[in-house]
């Protein structure tokens, strides 16, 4: 089987179209949406019904943390991310405020687990940015690949039999053998705001077959996603950071 | 408890028999599968009790790259076996056996020494090809077909260039063997395919010689000498070793990479052109270097923290191309050389590092007795000789990237392409001749060489205004 997985899309209708779009090129049996859906873009309404239509022909969604706050109940966040969830809650119906709070805090089908933040804990929202915030995830699930997002930076971790946690560097667009003797775990990286330098939408590809991961970035029109940004009233930094994959 | 290997077991269908060898860090067995007939070999870690990392991880790395090798010069995987039960590799058994033995007899004579470079370095060269470089290339690691391919074996601490490098966090000391690593290997790089061509001239300077360059060092101490003391020079040892293969071998055991040969087809390319190679001061050399020059070379290398970064794999094959020219010699095709020679000129400025093997080929009648000499008495063979170095007159290019063949047969298709396949060569350049009538019905040599050659072609037309008529 192969899953496409997505996360991170924060209203970004720009970069999740061309992800769409790219999916098409790809013989897929699965999509998994990670969680925030909405957050800092200009378009979390089309986003959200996309991911709703997605989700009512079988997808795998969960639950982010601006999903959260702009659906459920507010969150401890930065100044921006709270401007941009203050205007995106305005701007959501009923419908798609009621999709958002009934996605689950985290999925589990056959070996793979997919939650947004780290697994150990989904509700406290803990970014996987090393070995060391890694290995937690490790300990909470004996899931053979930890799919996650939260950190817009994509990451590949392992856990070897004995129990040692590593990180390890790779390429994007190469298949990476999930060799069978490690538990795995990928961050995806950022669909809608990038924030690795490179001003492309990050998404991955599981072959279970093969038991292959791929991180792929696929290109969109970041002017035309900034533009948006700017004409909804949106903070200037939150236009700026997707030209910059920042 | 996880399951050792002993004779009788049976594990994925497989059946164990007679263990036939027992390593460092693994054994190998003897097995049978009903679903295959060949004769194979299973490897399996010697895991010790508790957590072994290191053997863990070679292992891993082991299964992940030969998995993914194809060709003569690598076993043939049948199975791999997970950790959880019992890890191992089920592969194909080499039906020549180890070369090991044959590398012991060493000083051995020199065309001997000649013939199994050659072959090593094919091998090598396939690997590089593959995008993997070995990183542990010693005598023990190679085995060889009956048909006379070189076999590499062990790729526990190999590198494939498009997968995570999961041995990359895993030491904190080099990893290899101490006789053969790389100046680099010790400064923990492991991305520079010229490591493996490092190997090479340490084992070409055993064949040679008898003796290895820097000894057997014990401790990392003794290895990290090898950064600034130059060996003892092979003709020092055995006087009539040539002063060519010196070369050759001293340039393969340059401390800095970039010094190196570039690639193992370089090197072979070398070894098969043995008239051409260049000889600089080192092919005359008669002693080691001074203490002097050593100690300024060690006030230099002691500091040393890495050479420049290497290329990728691909990358630095692709810098470091081999290119045949096929020039055909005839009058009516004077144009076309001429033409030729421009298209090799322009494409020396976005290639500067290629090598360039000018190739004619003297077509022989395929029955028959051929006359060597035309009806003056000159021989035909030396004549195309002259004829193409006049040819490769304007292109400026230094000696030793440049070489010259006439080749011989009844199929100058086939002769081009034998020899770009057998000289590891990237890229063919020829010229087309016109579009007339008859060479569409009797066909022509270029499409023949792009239709089959094993590499890129590219064909060179003149433009039709040129063409006599």
């Amino acid at each position: 089987m192969r899953i496409a997985v997505m996360t991170d899309i924060h209203g970004n209708r720009e970069a999740f179209q061309a992800v769409l779009t790219d999916l098409q090129g790809h013989t897929i049996d699965k999509i998994a949406v990670l969680g925030d859906i909405v957050g800092y873009g200009a378009d979390p309404e089309w986003c959200c019904d996309r991911v709703q239509e997605l989700a009512a022909n079988g997808a795998i969604a969960v639950r982010g943390n601006h999903d959260h706050a702009a659906a459920v109940a507010p969150e401890a966040m930065s100044h921006l991310a709270r401007t941009a969830i203050d205007w995106t809650r305005a701007r959501l119906g009923g419908d798609q405020i009621g999709f958002l709070a009934s996605l689950p805090l985290e999925a589990r089908e056959g070996d793979i687990l997919y939650v947004h933040a780290s697994a150990n804990d989904p509700a406290s929202w803990s970014y996987v940015t090393s070995d060391t915030k890694a290995a937690p995830s490790f300990r909470a699930t004996k899931a053979r690949l930890i799919l996650c997002g939260h950190v817009h930076v994509p990451l590949l971790a392992s856990c070897d039999i004995g129990g040692v946690v590593r990180t390890q560097a790779f390429r994007p667009g190469l298949p990476i053998p999930l060799i069978s003797s490690r538990r795995w775990l990928a961050v995806v990286g950022s669909v809608g705001q990038p924030r690795d330098g490179v001003a492309q939408a990050a998404w991955a590809l599981v072959d279970t077959d093969r038991q292959e991961l791929t991180f792929r970035r696929t290109p969109y029109d970041t002017a035309a996603a900034a533009a948006r940004v700017r004409a909804m009233g949106l903070p200037e930094a939150l236009a700026v950071r997707l030209l910059k994959g920042n | 408890m996880p399951t050792r290997p002993h004779p009788g077991l049976e594990i994925d269908g497989f059946t164990l028999g007679e263990k036939l060898h027992t390593g460092g860090f693994a054994t190998i067995w003897e097995v049978t599968h009903p679903d295959h007939a060949l004769p194979m070999v299973m490897k399996v870690p010697t895991i010790l009790d508790g957590y072994d990392g290191p053997t863990i991880v070679g292992f891993e790395v082991e299964q992940m790259i030969s998995t993914r090798l194809s060709g003569p010069h690598v076993p043939r995987v049948i199975g791999i076996g997970g950790f959880e039960v019992m890890p191992y590799i089920v592969s194909e058994e080499i039906d020549g056996g180890c070369f090991l033995p044959l590398f012991q007899t060493a000083p051995l004579p020199l065309s001997d020494v000649l013939e199994v470079a050659a072959r090593m370095v094919a091998a090598v060269a396939d690997l590089h090809r593959q995008q993997v470089i070995h990183l542990d290339l010693k005598p023990e690691n190679f085995l060889q077909r009956k048909s006379g391919e070189m076999v590499m074996v062990d790729f526990g601490l190999s590198r494939h260039d498009r997968l995570p490098d999961l041995l990359a966090e895993e030491f904190a000391i080099p990893m290899g063997t101490y006789p053969y690593i790389a100046p680099e290997q010790y400064l923990r790089c492991r991305d520079d395919l010229r490591s493996d061509l490092f190997a090479l001239g340490v084992m070409l300077y055993g064949l040679a010689t008898g003796r290895t360059p820097w000894g057997n060092p014990k401790t990392l101490r003794e290895v990290r000498k090898r950064l600034w003391r130059d060996p003892e020079p092979p003709r020092a040892i055995r006087r009539e070793i040539p002063e060519w293969l010196q070369e050759i071998i001293l340039r393969a055991l340059s401390v800095d990479p970039m010094r190196r040969y570039q690639s193992a087809a370089q090197m072979a390319f070398d070894l098969g052109h043995p008239g051409q190679v260049t000889l600089t001061a080192r092919a005359h050399k008669l002693k080691r270097d001074g203490w002097l020059t050593v100690f300024d070379r060690w006030r230099v290398m002691r500091k040393i923290r890495r050479f420049s970064t290497p290329n990728s794999v691909a990358a630095q094959l692709a810098l470091v191309p081999v290119i045949v020219v096929a020039v055909d010699l005839s009058p009516e095709g004077e144009p076309l050389a001429e033409a030729l020679r421009r298209a090799v000129t322009r494409m020396l400025m976005i290639e500067p590092d290629a090598r360039i093997a000018c190739v004619n080929v003297i077509k022989t009648a395929r029955i028959g007795i051929d006359q060597g000499t035309d009806n003056q008495g000159n021989n035909l063979h030396v004549m195309r000789l002259v004829q193409l170095k006049a040819w490769a007159d304007g292109i400026k290019l230094p000696d030793h990237r440049l070489t010259y063949t006439v080749l011989e047969g009844p199929d100058p298709g086939q002769a081009i392409i034998d020899h770009a396949k057998t000289n590891h060569v990237d890229q063919i350049v020829m010229g087309a001749r016109g579009h007339s009538t008859t060479r569409r019905y009797l066909g022509s040599v270029s499409a023949q060489v792009v239709a089959e050659a094993h590499c890129s072609v590219t064909v060179i037309r003149v433009p039709e205004t040129w063409v006599r008529t």
